[in-house]
């Protein structure tokens, strides 16, 4: 069963130096309070795994939380580079950050042969791509029955999955509806799960293409309401489109970011004092 | 050339709504398209706004039959959960939908691409030491693979369209020749590249990309000197028809909403 616990408490007990941690969410329900507690507890050496590492890996890259990125596509979605990102990797700024890149479809057959408490997972694809050849984890097997070559990617099992819903019953049972990328494989992928949720409610209501996770999967639930922002929660706050703008500003300036990183993340408590700590128009679309 | 916009008769245009407005009339009603974000997305929701109001765009954040009204700042936007007929997991969507050859075309952008449809979102420069570190894959090398045929959008210039990618992310025609049906990619691969100053069209055979149009307002050598390799131009280079009132004023109103 899943306990309901602080964000804070639940990083602290789950995630330790040198942990494998994917931290999910298909550019929707991103857990970037979960990502900004991290930084907050100073966590350093991880293997960060993320289909799409943005905004908050770029924040845990440039604060050193990270020693290695496994991945299939970094960007600030729709605003502009991730530029710690790439001042780690093109100029090992703060330090080197070993990269292990796939395609979508590799990581999320990774994740599933994870999930499957399979060795690995077998996909059409990469043949003739120089992924091939610049990343170990792609290989190849022969098809036993109709001897087509596949590729074959390793089961992702990281330490910590850390997702966000929008709901959790009183049991801990989690739901969670519109996109949900690969958030239900990233649970079921790894040892231990934090689950940041919007709200508790008696009930679960019928939605369209929603996933339940039962407690009994997780380890620890937190509340966090906007635990997401500035990414969104479909039907309970929008994207804050004027922070991932403003965020190309920010993060193109190592100065800049540091005294961002260290004003609006170190010097808070938690994710209501870093809302708190921004400024209004940032926030406008939170209720959107 | 400098030009960035052009006037003929009662309205004008820029390059960039010309080469949307290509890409666009590229897609059938009817298609099921696999749309990546950026160029391809806006082509793709023009095409839906216009001419072809049945296709149906599938984007790989798991929405199938996306209808928005609006172009999303990213696939995962909300407008595309909630006007989809299915919203679907990522291992579902590459599995069941792309991988299982249910994808009539894939609409790709593209940093670079070189003369067989070759496309480089890694990296400039060497890989282990970049000049620019680029996004990375995302979900392009296997829409190249699996999509029956793939359509390329990209800005024209010699950094884009290059002799030789830095890195191939993912597979056009390889070497040219009969370098996919060797490799067993199921799909036939990029047909066209729809540029702001023209048209290529993939030539079976060498298996080559060749100029077939060029925009209003464009010369061949313009397209010339903005290739990084010895274009070749077939003998009865098109003039595209300029866009109409029409799809301006479709691809204006969702672009400005």
């Amino acid at each position: 069963m899943a306990r309901f616990s602080s964000l804070r408490d639940a990083v602290a007990e789950h995630i330790h130096d040198g942990d494998t941690v994917a931290l999910e969410g298909f550019t929707h329900l991103i857990p970037f309070a979960a990502g900004q507690e991290i930084i907050r507890q100073q966590r350093k050496d991880l293997t960060l795994v993320r289909m799409t590492p943005d905004i908050i890996y770029d924040q845990l890259i440039g604060m050193g939380c990270a020693r290695k990125l496994i991945f299939s596509w970094a960007g600030n979605p729709g605003a502009g580079s991730l530029h710690r990102f790439r001042d780690a990797v093109e100029h090992c700024v703060p330090h080197v950050l070993e990269i292990e890149e796939h395609s979508h479809a590799g990581m999320a057959t990774r994740y599933q042969a994870g999930a499957s408490g399979l060795p690995f997972g077998m996909l059409r694809g990469y043949a003739g791509t120089d992924l091939a050849t610049i990343t170990p984890t792609i290989r190849w097997v022969t098809c036993p029955f109709t001897g087509e070559n596949l590729a074959a990617v390793p089961a992702l099992r990281p330490d910590v999955g850390v997702i966000c819903a929008q709901q959790a019953d009183r049991d801990g049972n989690v739901m969670m509806w519109g996109i949900t990328g690969v958030q239900k494989e990233a649970v079921l992928a790894s040892q231990r799960s934090i689950v940041l949720v919007e709200e508790i409610v008696d009930e679960f209501s019928a939605h369209t293409n929603g996933v339940v996770l039962p407690s009994w999967v997780i380890d620890d639930v937190c509340v966090v309401p906007s635990g997401s922002y500035p990414s969104y929660a479909q039907d309970y706050s929008q994207r804050a489109g004027a922070f991932y703008a403003q965020w190309e500003s920010i993060s193109k300036d190592r100065g800049r970011f540091l005294t961002w990183m260290d004003e609006h993340v170190l010097a808070t408590s938690d994710h209501d004092a870093f809302l708190a700590s921004l400024d209004p128009a940032l926030l406008k679309d939170i209720d959107g | 050339m400098a030009k960035t916009s052009l006037t003929r008769g009662a309205h004008e245009w820029t390059n960039d709504e010309m080469m949307t407005v290509a890409a666009a009339r590229e897609l059938t009603n009817g298609t099921v398209c696999f749309v990546g974000i950026g160029l391809p997305s806006t082509a793709a929701n023009l095409a839906r706004s216009s001419h072809a109001p049945d296709v149906v765009l599938i984007y790989e954040s798991g929405c199938i039959g996306a209808k928005p009204d609006r172009l999303p700042p990213s696939i995962g936007d909300g407008i595309l959960s909630r006007t989809a007929d299915a919203v679907i997991s990522v291992p579902e969507i590459f599995a069941y939908w792309l991988q299982a050859g249910r994808i009539d075309v894939g609409f790709l952008g593209a940093a670079q691409v070189d003369r067989f449809g070759n496309i480089n979102t890694t990296v400039v420069g060497e890989y282990a030491s970049p000049q620019v570190r680029l996004p990375g894959a995302g979900g392009a090398p296997e829409i190249a693979t699996s999509c029956s045929r793939v359509i390329i959008t990209l800005r024209h210039n010699a950094r884009s369209m290059v002799k030789k990618l830095d890195f191939i992310t993912s597979v056009g025609h390889g070497d040219g020749g009969d370098f996919r049906a060797r490799l067993g990619l199921p799909g036939s691969g990029p047909q066209a590249i729809i540029t702001d100053l023209g048209i290529l069209r993939w030539e079976p055979g060498n298996g080559e990309f060749v100029l077939c149009n060029v925009h209003p307002g464009v010369e061949i050598s313009d397209v010339r000197a903005a290739t990084g390799w010895d274009l070749r131009v077939v003998d009865d280079v098109t003039v595209t028809a300029p866009p109409t009132d029409e799809e301006l004023s479709a691809l204006r109103s969702f672009v400005g909403a």
